[in-house]
């Protein structure tokens, strides 16, 4: 099942977290309260420009000396403390979540790490693959994912999520099958800038996982989910395509539809089945993606989960249910249903 | 004579008390297994091949077939095969030829596989209701596009795509020879597979004339005997396939015994009739890889880069490495053929002890392309003993793109397997250049089985994928995610990169 959220108001304006929390603990019976998480965009404005590692320590020996090491050689550690939290009896806290603001130095960038984000994308993939004991689950600029097994009231007040303000909230409530209990399980999913909240199951998972490694992402998760973050640094970051081509690629028209366009769409929408027919996913899903520009919705080709859309003047909402939403801004003004595979784009107004 | 005969394979037997008499059996047995005499139709069983062509036709089934009726002592080591090839090479100091794909007992991989569906968590997709799509592209594609914006604001594509092959399912016929087989059963395919919307191979045998109208959707084969090759065929081919090799003899040529070369056959491959075609083991102007990337080009240059070029191999020990080699050409698709690929004449030795499973060659050669980072640069067509839906749904899992049939074509238009096709005699017209058997296979009727055959392979491709919650064949493809080993050991659970059942 799993309930989901997203949220941006294009002028940047701020919105603490308690509407968000509010808004994701009504969707409770889509969920078992094994798993709850947010995402908050423009939080860390002290630390703009310097990537927020949030990392689940098991404990602060050995885990954390080896990503201390890890990131002191790879770049320069500006502050680093462990996330506040609230004990609450939902949740056992059974890792301790760590944040690292953390610079990439520049005499690393050569070859396959060319720029800041390709370090710490291979950071993140190093520590989860091979540091025992810790999982970096966040890793943007001026953003950051909470997350932990529990529900989402008790999540968010065991992160105490209304002291964060952000102008892009993501949240989902998790019903889990593949890995219940395990923090790292729950979402969003995050690399980077990307944050994903996702309510299905990817049916492609082996085709897509198969392809984003053969570019370096080493999927270490244990959920399908982990594998559209890749997919959206992938395609979004890495070959530079669109958000709107990002979609089109993921979730792409069928030849059908294709076979009925003029010309020339024709050809673009052959060329991205062609060439990104691995990133293709199949199953049910409906995605909340946030990104440094916006947030992005979508849904699978035929539209097996559901996915709602809110709008209040340059509020954007997004979402597995209306009601979630009326609750998140009692006031919002249109409400409707996209189609299959359209995408829902919210961009910031320059 | 010092070593006599050898027990019949078969005893045929005709119950009299059924039996009325048609003689049915004396005219289609064209190894003469029955004759008349007087009134009675007597039978020399030591004749019979097993292709069951008397048995099908026998109005009253009045024809028994026992296989083996006298055996040899039983020996584990020294098997009825073993004794008997030493028996025929005692006697001809000659290599065994054989016919059809490798005839020994090995474990099938396809067996040991077993695919997914989707419960509860995810719901299946049901094809009669849901579009279903199997649409699929043979040829190389970009590994990322580039875009642009026009001054009217609109995205254009900048990146131009190769020319790439349109399948509607992922089911192409291989490589069959006018010479190996019959124009009628060629025929037949090309009828089917324009029909359906896919394609077939011309074999290394030229193009006919007949064949003209089907064109669109041959791919034509140059290999090292350049049988039937000039600028007019090439240009005929929707595509163009250099073979290397074959999963029946891995390491040499192709055979033609003298026999199959008929007035129409000499025409076509522009050889003397009767001659035996024996394709060179290598291709002489191709001695490494950057001498087939000349072919390549070359064959691209005289076409006008316009159609896409296949390389055919033989699935070796090696063989991903020599794919990853062909992917840095600018060859289009690599072919890979399996050990139990078929064939019209081989011989035993190569048949039966040359070669790799088609299964664990899709596997290394997928990885190894997408290690390599090439694995967009080129498509991947399995061939070699695909019998079934779910052989094909299981090769496109472990990374094909499509696969190529041979034996089960052949199978649909009659063929019942007995391994003669290097003989000339094949009673159902398909493996036989002989014209009053070839006018025993009507390729109206061949077409009709033919696509058939795939159409039925079609929509059962359909319903596992939608059982399994996939409604694209490109999420299918290397999706070994969907599929769990059963009785696998560990090594070859790695190198399919697939986990065991119950994982």
């Amino acid at each position: 099942m799993c309930g989901i959220i997203g949220f941006i108001d294009r002028t940047k304006s701020k919105m603490d977290g308690s509407s968000i929390k509010a808004a994701l603990s009504l969707m409770n019976e889509r969920g078992s309260g094994d798993g709850a998480g947010y995402a908050a965009y423009g939080i860390y404005p002290e630390y703009a420009d310097y990537y927020a590692l949030h990392v689940f320590f098991d404990n602060l020996g050995e885990p954390k000396k080896k990503v201390d090491e890890l990131l002191q050689q790879m770049g320069e550690i500006v502050h680093q403390e462990e996330i506040p939290t609230t004990p609450q009896p939902g949740i056992k806290k059974v890792h301790i979540p760590w944040r690292y603001f953390f610079k990439p130095s520049e005499d690393l960038m050569a070859g396959r790490m060319a720029s800041e984000n390709d370090v710490v994308t291979y950071i993140v993939m190093e520590v989860n693959a091979n540091v025992k004991g810790a999982t970096i689950f966040s890793s943007g600029k001026n953003m950051g994912v909470f997350k932990a097994s529990g529900w989402p009231e008790d999540v968010a007040n065991f992160y105490r999520i209304e002291d964060y303000k952000g102008y892009i909230w993501l949240g989902h409530n998790r019903y889990p099958t593949n890995t219940p209990g395990w923090w790292g399980g729950a979402h969003p999913f995050n690399l980077l800038n990307w944050s994903v909240v996702h309510n299905g199951e990817i049916t492609s998972y082996g085709t897509n996982q198969r392809y984003v490694e053969g570019y370096g992402y080493n999927c270490s998760l244990f959920t399908d989910t982990e594998v559209v973050a890749y997919l959206f640094d992938l395609l979004g970051r890495q070959h530079g395509l669109s958000h709107e081509m990002v979609v089109k690629a993921l979730a792409p028209p069928f030849w059908d539809e294709i076979d009925r366009m003029p010309a020339k769409e024709a050809e673009l929408n052959k060329a991205v089945r062609l060439t990104y027919g691995p990133a293709l996913m199949n199953g049910p899903f409906a995605i909340v993606v946030g990104t440094e520009n916006g947030i992005v919705g979508f849904t699978d080709r035929i539209k097996l989960r559901p996915l709602v859309v809110g709008e209040n003047g340059n509020r954007l909402y997004i979402s597995s249910e209306e009601a979630a939403i009326r609750v998140y801004d009692p006031e919002v003004k249109t409400i409707y249903t996209p189609r299959a595979g359209e995408p829902i784009i919210g961009r910031f107004i320059e | 004579m010092t070593l006599g005969s050898v027990p019949p394979k078969f005893k045929v037997d005709i119950d009299r008390y059924q039996c009325m008499d048609c003689g049915r059996c004396i005219e289609n047995c064209s190894y003469g297994v029955y004759r008349r005499e007087g009134n009675k139709i007597l039978i020399e069983s030591r004749k019979c091949t097993g292709c069951l062509r008397c048995v099908s036709m026998c109005p009253r089934d009045a024809i028994m077939l026992t296989e083996k009726p006298v055996d040899y002592r039983s020996h584990p080591l020294w098997t009825r095969e073993a004794r008997e090839d030493i028996i025929k090479q005692a006697r001809s100091g000659k290599i065994i030829l054989s016919g059809m794909g490798n005839a020994r007992d090995l474990p099938v991989v396809y067996d040991h596989l077993l695919l997914d569906a989707c419960q509860v968590t995810n719901p299946s997709i049901d094809p009669l209701r849901e579009p279903m799509e199997l649409r699929t592209y043979i040829g190389k594609k970009p590994s990322k596009l580039k875009f642009k914006k026009t001054e009217s604001g609109d995205v254009e594509l900048e990146t131009k795509l190769a020319p790439n092959l349109k399948l509607n399912t992922p089911i192409m016929i291989g490589h069959m020879s006018f010479g190996a087989i019959s124009l009628n059963a060629q025929l037949s395919m090309a009828k089917a597979v324009t029909e359906l919307g896919t394609y077939m191979g011309t074999g290394e045998g030229g193009l006919h004339e007949a064949l003209y109208p089907y064109q669109d959707h041959m791919i034509v084969q140059v290999a090292s005997g350049r049988f039937g090759v000039n600028i007019d065929y090439l240009e005929r081919g929707a595509a163009i396939e250099i073979k290397i090799g074959q999963g029946a003899k891995p390491g040499i040529g192709g055979h033609l015994p003298g026999e199959k070369v008929s007035e129409e056959v000499s025409k076509t491959r522009m050889i003397p009739v009767g001659s035996d075609a024996i394709s060179p083991a290598p291709h002489h102007d191709i001695y490494s890889i950057e001498d087939l990337v000349q072919l390549i080009r070359s064959l691209k240059e005289a076409t006008e880069w316009k159609k896409p070029v296949f390389v055919k191999i033989a699935a070796v020990h090696n063989v991903a490495p020599i794919a990853a080699g062909i992917a840095r050409s600018s060859a289009d698709a690599v072919v890979i053929d399996g050990f139990r690929g078929g064939t019209g004449a081989a011989p035993k030795v190569f048949r039966d002890n040359v070669g790799i499973p088609i299964e664990v060659a899709i596997a290394s050669v997928d990885q190894k392309l997408r290690e390599q980072g090439v694995r967009n640069e080129i498509s991947i067509i399995a061939s070699g003993g695909i019998r079934n839906s779910a052989d094909l749904a299981k090769s496109i899992a472990l990374g094909a793109d499509a696969v190529n049939i041979g034996t089960a074509a052949l199978v649909a238009l009659g063929c019942r397997v007995c391994g003669n096709c290097y003989r000339n005699l094949c009673p159902w017209g398909i493996a036989t250049q002989r014209p009053d058997l070839v006018s025993r296979l009507d390729p109206e009727r061949g077409a009709v089985q033919v696509s058939n055959l795939i159409k039925g392979w079609t929509y059962e491709l359909s319903e596992l994928m939608g059982a399994a919650g996939i409604n694209s064949i490109e999420s299918l493809r290397g999706n070994r995610d969907r599929l769990r080993g059963y009785m696998l050991d560990e090594g070859m659970l790695k190198i399919l990169d697939v986990l065991p059942a119950g994982a």
